[in-house]
């Protein structure tokens, strides 16, 4: 039995580097320091009931076993024949895979996108408008003394954020504020108890005090390191929020458009923006200049709803006009692990982060047209790569219908919709656990993926895989012109 | 029955991002994602009770998943599906020219549906692309 310390989870952007993976006889038996979605993958990353265990091909509408070199040439086949192949995923899975994906995409003329493009794409595309100040983790762990996350839900998504390097968290110039969150649920469920005791024997309700409402707590303004969460939604983040507030759905951008005028002292002639009163918002803003280090994270919310890159184009600038007055900082919770590593592989390697169409022979970057979810929709792609990721289950219909009509070829772990639908499947194994590799954190700092265990027996890794593909492409290439 | 006018929301909830750890054929992973959290109000509104099979429609299509009872009210006439299949096949692939389909705000219907059955991801996937 071995304990392997520092590991590093292979799950969100958040890239938690503090596992500790218990080994016994080549299994993983134990995991300690994960959230629950790590301990979720490192328990049952090798259930064979979900995993890919040989490569497959289809046949007669059906998917049978086959060889790995028969799955290659198949493979290399589909993208030298098609005219307008699309490689997508590449978010969970190591940068060094991600660069043979880019050669392979640029020998096939192809397109390739990763799930930024559904996910934080119209953050990029802000910062490409107008920049953004920001800063790493540990800046915000050691000093910020207010977090906001707007329209982003932690305790879901990235559930350790809150305790790695925002509010229970304890850095070098701050504290951590769980024991006064504790207080604060002990207080909540002695209120419980009153209130109902009091409903029996007075038929008189005695309500908790509201974390929303029209005025902040009256603890508040005293208390050190503040968290505000802006949902449509009282989510679970919300609940550990010192406060919450519940804007309208697809109002982000009015929202923060007032809170700018805010804070370049204007005035608002109308009483609430997005269902929230001006007077709250005033407050709020004050918070936000008299804090001494601010950030806002922010979550899909903004940019899968109305508004989408004006959105975090508008927030941005808020948190550039906050650094008129104090410091501010904001960052995007990218979602899976190495979607970060994506797009700074791609912007390395093509100049573009995602969406880049090699089919002229040189890389041009246009989103909404050359983005997968646009290429599909039009029913442009004639064939498709897909690696670690699911975009039959992820992305709408009418572009997974497109997606799945055509040759499609899948390289991931486990089994999943896409998989289902694929015409070649790759098994492979899982970067941070059965394979080495170097993933970006949310704030674009490179940490090492550890090799915990041997992967079975047909599972390759993704860069051997694409390697392989790439070779076979060239040798058919070459086959070709030689007539 | 009348349809009710919602706005739907899509997400990631922890327990989708925990079930889905256990493999997307499990029946973990449907009870997590083949729901639609729904504010008390509207539940009674429909006289629906938890767990009861509701139809969601947007322009895009329809789905029957199950009615949940959220625990994240009050959110009238907002509806939550998490991320996966069955909230995918509501969402719009039109990206006005961002690259970004509309995955949160969208209007839509929820009325029940009492005599027809949630998919489960097989079915579901046969049903929708004929493959597989």
């Amino acid at each position: 039995m071995s304990v392997i310390e520092n590991v590093t989870c292979p799950v969100c952007g958040t890239l938690c580097d503090d596992l500790a993976v218990t080994v016994e006889d080549g299994f993983i038996t134990d995991v300690k320091n994960a959230c629950a979605i790590g301990e979720a993958k490192f328990m049952n990353f090798s259930n064979p009931n979900h995993r890919n265990l040989k490569p497959l091909i289809r046949k007669e509408g059906e998917l049978v076993e086959t060889s790995l070199e028969e799955a290659v040439r198949k493979s290399a086949e589909i993208l030298v024949a098609s005219s307008y192949p699309i490689l997508y995923g590449w978010s969970c899975t190591g940068c060094e895979s991600i660069r043979v994906g880019i050669e392979l995409a640029e020998e096939v003329g192809g397109v390739i996108d990763n799930t930024s493009t559904v996910c934080h794409g119209p953050s990029i595309l802000a910062i490409q408008d107008v920049g953004i100040p920001t800063c790493t983790l540990g800046q915000i762990r050691h000093r910020a003394d207010l977090i906001v996350y707007w329209a982003s839900d932690p305790y879901s998504a990235h559930p350790r954020h809150l305790e790695r390097y925002t509010s229970f968290s304890g850095g070098r110039f701050q504290k951590s504020e769980w024991e006064h969150y504790v207080a604060r649920l002990r207080g909540i469920l002695g209120r419980k108890r009153i209130s109902r005791t009091s409903e029996r024997m007075l038929t008189k309700d005695v309500s908790m005090p509201a974390i929303s409402g029209e005025k902040l707590p009256p603890y508040f303004e005293t208390k050190k390191r503040k968290l505000i969460v802006v949902d449509v939604r009282k989510t679970r983040s919300a609940e550990h929020a010192d406060f919450f507030m519940q804007v309208e759905p697809n109002k982000d951008f009015e929202l923060l458009q007032a809170m700018r005028l805010l804070v370049k002292d204007g005035e608002l002639e109308v009483e609430e923006v997005a269902g929230i009163p001006v007077d709250l918002m005033e407050d709020v803003v004050d918070t936000m200049i008299g804090c001494d280090f601010g950030v806002i994270f922010f979550g899909v919310g903004l940019t899968m709803s109305a508004g989408k890159h004006q959105n975090i184009n508008s927030a941005i600038a808020l948190t550039q006009d906050l650094n008129f007055r104090t410091k501010f900082s904001i960052m995007p919770m990218r979602g899976h692990f190495n979607v970060a590593g994506a797009n700074i592989v791609s912007t390395w390697q093509t100049g573009y982060p995602f969406a880049v169409d090699f089919s002229q022979g040189f890389p041009r970057y246009n989103p909404g047209e050359t983005s997968v979810v646009d290429i599909l929709r039009r029913d442009q792609a004639d064939a498709g790569l897909i690696i670690a990721s699911d975009p039959v289950s992820n992305f709408p219909k009418k572009a997974a219908e497109n997606l799945v009509k055509n040759p499609l070829i899948a390289i991931d772990p486990v089994i999943s919709p896409t998989t289902l639908m694929a015409d070649v499947v790759f098994p492979a194994s899982f970067v941070g656990i059965e394979t080495e590799g170097t993933a970006y954190r949310m704030d674009r700092v490179p940490l090492p993926m550890k090799k915990l265990v041997e992967p079975p027996q047909n599972c390759q890794s993704d860069k051997v895989i694409l390697t392989r593909i790439l070779e076979q492409v060239r040798l058919i290439k070459k086959e070709n012109e030689l007539g | 029955m009348e349809k009710v006018k919602v706005k739907l929301l899509t997400g990631r909830t922890i327990d989708q991002g925990t079930s889905k750890e256990h493999g997307k054929l499990s029946s973990e992973y449907q009870e997590s994602v083949a729901i639609c959290e729904i504010d008390p109000s509207d539940l009674k509104e429909l006289a629906l009770k938890q767990n009861s099979n509701i139809k969601i429609s947007t322009k895009c299509g329809s789905v029957v998943v199950k009615a949940i009872e959220s625990k994240r009210a009050p959110h009238p006439k907002v509806i939550y599906m998490p991320y996966g299949l069955w909230a995918n096949l509501l969402i719009d692939s039109q990206t006005h020219g961002t690259g970004m389909p509309s995955f949160k705000g969208i209007p839509a219907y929820m009325e029940p549906a009492p005599d027809s059955n949630v998919l489960s991801l097989p079915e579901l996937l046969k049903q929708v692309f004929k493959k597989g």
